[in-house]
């Protein structure tokens, strides 16, 4: 856990706790923030410098058989990016989708401790939580895939919402997961049973079953909420990509009722469709979805921002892998995983020149720089699929310096930027606390992590110390200091130290007859034996559960005993 | 004077010697140059503890010995000349953009991967991936000449963009595969499946060949590009007959499955083809 730490003459980012760039010690021992350390503990002084909790990503793609095979699938980019052995490193590669040693060292460079990666099969729990293990530094969680379950559609047909309910318990208790998550609710499921199906609207029928992904996506956010989870629901809307998509994405809103859901990556779900003959183009529909945002607080979204130059396209969207494996124009994955979702890679490069590029990386900028409550709306790339994470500190340039934001506007496709509205918020600059916000804690408290994103004694003493520069792409590219579970990771810019984080997962309770129903289920329709399905303990060496607080009781008293 | 290295300790595993490139090696003196680091294996190693160095760097290298183990020499080299008295194992002149290496014995796999300039001339045969991209790219050599009198493996100027391979005896399976444009000449056989995937570019062969049904008869002609460039050829050293020169070629353009602007060019005397 480290020594006691005193951090001194910093001035101090801590929004969650009303703290506004104040010069103020932060305290730090066995791993936790505390009032105060004895006079002799180590001191850092950080004059100069400014003080932030940890980062943490709500949105990425880090670990698992998807990122797997992306990592597989483009050797090349392996080669000119080679991350030899220290005496304190393992060795990897990077690239868009760096190897596990990697994406653990690299996130912590930037000064962040938390990561979130954002799609799962429930089947694929097993290899992401043994790449979790070998990915160090961060804190960990997974949203697992749930919105294309033939189980919970079959539930959900028979209108047996309680058992529906019980079911994603259990799937989020035996795969260890924090969140559910919905991709192409119905999606999916068309696209396996047909040549080219897909889901374009909340009301088309879900191949054979007698189901629209209006009900799907209702019954999940109903259920998430019911269950009490910390990060209720996790939605990537139908139509992704799609020009037009807009009115899906508000409908999917709306379908929230007041209940909390987070919609993930919403640029790309934000285009609305050109008039004429040049309808197939996307435009900017930035400002209705924010509006929506701003007036419904029970919604809250992360950007999904887009950066120039090579991403993954990684995404339990398989359809939409399908189509853009034309604009990649070299290899793709496609792939199927049976009962519980779908999968598709491709390389990509995002282009200035290129009108649509150039339209989604202003969209992505023109959500954070619309958006009233930061809180809300939060920072990510959905890595890689927007580009690689180490992009961050040059799309927190871009928020921070209007100056450097006019001068790369000067340099994309024109006709993209008379789409959006980037050019009438040019004003706008973010301030440390926003960016504070925005990639730290928002992003805790949209996941309903209460002991991370804040400086507050008992919070985990994750701490990030960026030296002040003009430049903010050159502060927050490389942190002087990096503090995880107390230790110091990351001093005078260099790793000094190797750190296994938490495996971050609920266990919510259920009534275990439900698993009468699962295992026939199991038994006759899936590869795995149900006994061998859930993942035992020893997946998770280092875990901490998450609490829920559900609103309905899981009867009976003695549900949930089983891990 | 030239910098000499003869190998007196033949390596036990593969040995990294990226080092033993004339840029890296400029102004060095053979002590200092005795004193940089090889990858032995996974063990660093210093350079003088496999290889007797001499004479002092003028921008000409001399290697002396077996060096079928030894990897990655010339890597990323952009002048002066390496002269290889024996074999060289893989990875010769990787990426390499100038300046001239010359093997008096045989070459390993991967020569020359994505060179974009400068020449390698391998006496003996060389081995797999000849002028070849790297795995999972998708652009191969970018230019430059790579000249082999013997025979080639596999996979020969895969995604090839620019530049000349010319081989003096037989190519392997997959001559060309993949490739974007270039010039591969071959003067023994093609194995099987040559062009398989080519967009644009050129491959000649001086044997009647099997082809991939995806490549389709055109024409009998004489280029008179192919004049010049076997004249080059020549000149590189290779046996050229003047009925290679004169010759007339039947042209097969490919592959169909992509663009089909690349072509076969079989020497017409050679007999027929299976033109169908």
């Amino acid at each position: 856990m480290g020594s006691p730490l005193r951090i001194v003459n910093g001035r101090v980012y801590d929004p969650a706790n009303g703290v506004n760039g104040a010069v103020q010690d932060v305290c730090v021992r066995d791993g936790k923030i505390v009032a105060d350390v004895p006079p002799d503990a180590k001191r850092i002084d950080a004059a100069g410098m400014v003080v932030m909790p940890g980062g943490i990503d709500i949105h990425c793609h880090i670990a698992g058989p998807k990122v797997n095979l992306a990592r597989k699938v483009q050797p090349e980019t392996h080669q000119d990016d080679v991350q030899l052995r220290t005496r304190l490193t393992r060795s990897g590669t990077g690239g868009t989708v760096p190897s596990t040693f990697a994406t653990g060292y690299r996130y912590a460079t930037l000064g962040y401790t938390t990561a979130m990666e954002a799609a799962v099969t429930p089947l694929g729990a097993r290899h992401t939580l043994e790449e979790f293990h070998d990915t160090p530094v961060l804190d960990k969680g997974f949203f697992v895939l749930v919105g294309n379950n033939l189980l919970l559609y079959r539930l959900l047909q028979e209108g047996r919402r309680e058992e529906l309910r019980h079911a994603l318990a259990w799937w989020l208790k035996v795969t260890k997961a924090y969140a559910p998550k919905l991709v192409n609710p119905g999606g999916d499921e068309m696209w396996k049973g047909q040549r080219n199906a897909n889901i374009t609207s909340l009301d088309d029928k879900i191949g054979s079953f007698d189901l629209t992904p209006r009900r799907v996506i209702a019954a999940f956010i109903e259920a998430g909420n019911e269950l009490g989870l910390p990060h209720p629901v996790h939605i990537h809307c139908n139509n992704l990509g799609h020009s037009g998509n807009v009115e899906t994405t508000l409908e999917t809103m709306r379908l929230a009722e007041g209940r909390r859901a987070h919609i993930a990556h919403i640029q790309f779900h934000s285009y609305g469709a050109a008039a004429g003959k040049s309808q197939s183009n996307p435009t900017s529909r930035a400002r209705d979805i924010i509006e929506y945002i701003n007036t419904h607080p029970n919604i809250s979204a992360d950007v999904g921002a887009v950066m120039f130059g090579p991403a993954t396209i990684m995404t339990g969207d398989a359809p939409l892998a399908y189509m853009l494996r034309r604009f990649g124009g070299n290899k793709w994955v496609n792939a199927d995983t049976e009962n519980e979702s779908g999968c598709g890679i491709v390389p990509f490069r995002y282009q200035d020149r290129v009108y649509t590029n150039a339209l989604q990386w202003a969209i992505g900028l023109e959500l954070l720089l619309l958006s009233e409550d930061p809180w809300r709306m939060v920072f990510s790339t959905d890595h890689p699929n927007g580009g690689s994470f180490m992009s961050y500190p040059r799309l927190i340039r871009l928020l921070m310096d209007r100056g450097y934001r006019k001068e790369q506007m000067a340099h994309v496709n024109q006709k993209a930027l008379d789409r959006s509205a980037l050019r009438d918020c040019q004003e706008r600059e973010y301030s440390l606390s926003e960016i504070a916000i925005i990639t730290r804690a928002g992003p805790a408290r949209l996941l309903g992590l209460t002991d991370k994103g804040h400086l507050g004694v008992g919070a985990d003493a994750d701490v990030t110390i960026y030296e002040e520069d003009e430049d903010k792409e050159k502060m927050f590219s490389a942190p002087r200091y990096v503090i995880k579970d107390g230790e110091l990771i990351i001093e005078d810019h260099e790793l000094r130290a190797d750190h296994q984080g938490r495996l971050l997962h609920v266990a919510p309770d259920y009534d275990p007859q439900i698993e009468q129903v699962i295992e026939p289920f199991f038994e006759d329709f899936y590869t795995i034996r149900f006994a061998n399905y859930p993942v035992d303990d020893r997946y998770v060496p280092n875990g901490q559960i998450i609490p829920t607080t559900p609103s309905v009781a899981a009867a009976p008293a003695t549900a949930g005993t089983r891990t | 004077m030239t910098l000499t290295l003869t190998l007196r300790t033949a390596p036990t595993v593969p040995l990294e010697a990226d080092v033993l490139s004339p840029d890296r090696l400029s102004g060095v003196s053979a002590l200092e140059a005795a004193k940089l680091t090889v990858v032995h294996g996974n063990q660093r190693a210093d350079l003088g503890e496999f290889f007797q160095v001499g004479g002092a760097a003028d921008g000409e290298l001399h290697l002396t010995g077996d060096l079928a183990q030894v990897k990655q020499i010339g890597t990323g080299m952009a002048r002066g000349r390496i002269v290889v008295h024996g074999s060289v194992g893989m990875h010769l002149g990787a990426g390499m953009t100038g300046g001239e290496i010359v093997v008096e014995g045989d070459a390993g796999d991967w020569v020359g991967p994505e060179m974009s300039g400068g020449r390698i001339v391998v006496k003996g045969n060389a081995g797999h991936m000849l002028g070849s991209a790297r795995r999972g790219s998708q652009i191969g050599v970018r230019g430059g000449e790579i000249v082999v009198f013997g025979n080639a493996g596999n996979e020969v100027g895969n995604g090839m963009r620019r530049g000349l391979i010319a081989i003096g005896g037989d190519a392997g399976d997959f001559a060309g595969v993949n490739m974007l444009a270039g010039t591969i000449v071959v003067l023994g056989r093609l194995a099987w499946r040559a062009g398989a995937g080519m967009r644009r570019g050129s491959i000649i062969s001086m044997h009647p060949a099997e082809l991939l049904p995806t490549f389709s008869y055109a024409c009998d002609y004489a280029p008179e590009f192919l004049r010049v460039c076997l004249r080059h050829v020549r000149g590189l050293g290779l046996t050229i007959a003047d009925s290679h020169v004169n010759g007339r070629y039947q042209r097969w353009c490919g592959d169909g499955i992509e663009l089909n602007r690349g072509e076969v060019l079989i020497l017409d005397s050679a007999g027929t083809a299976s033109r169908s």
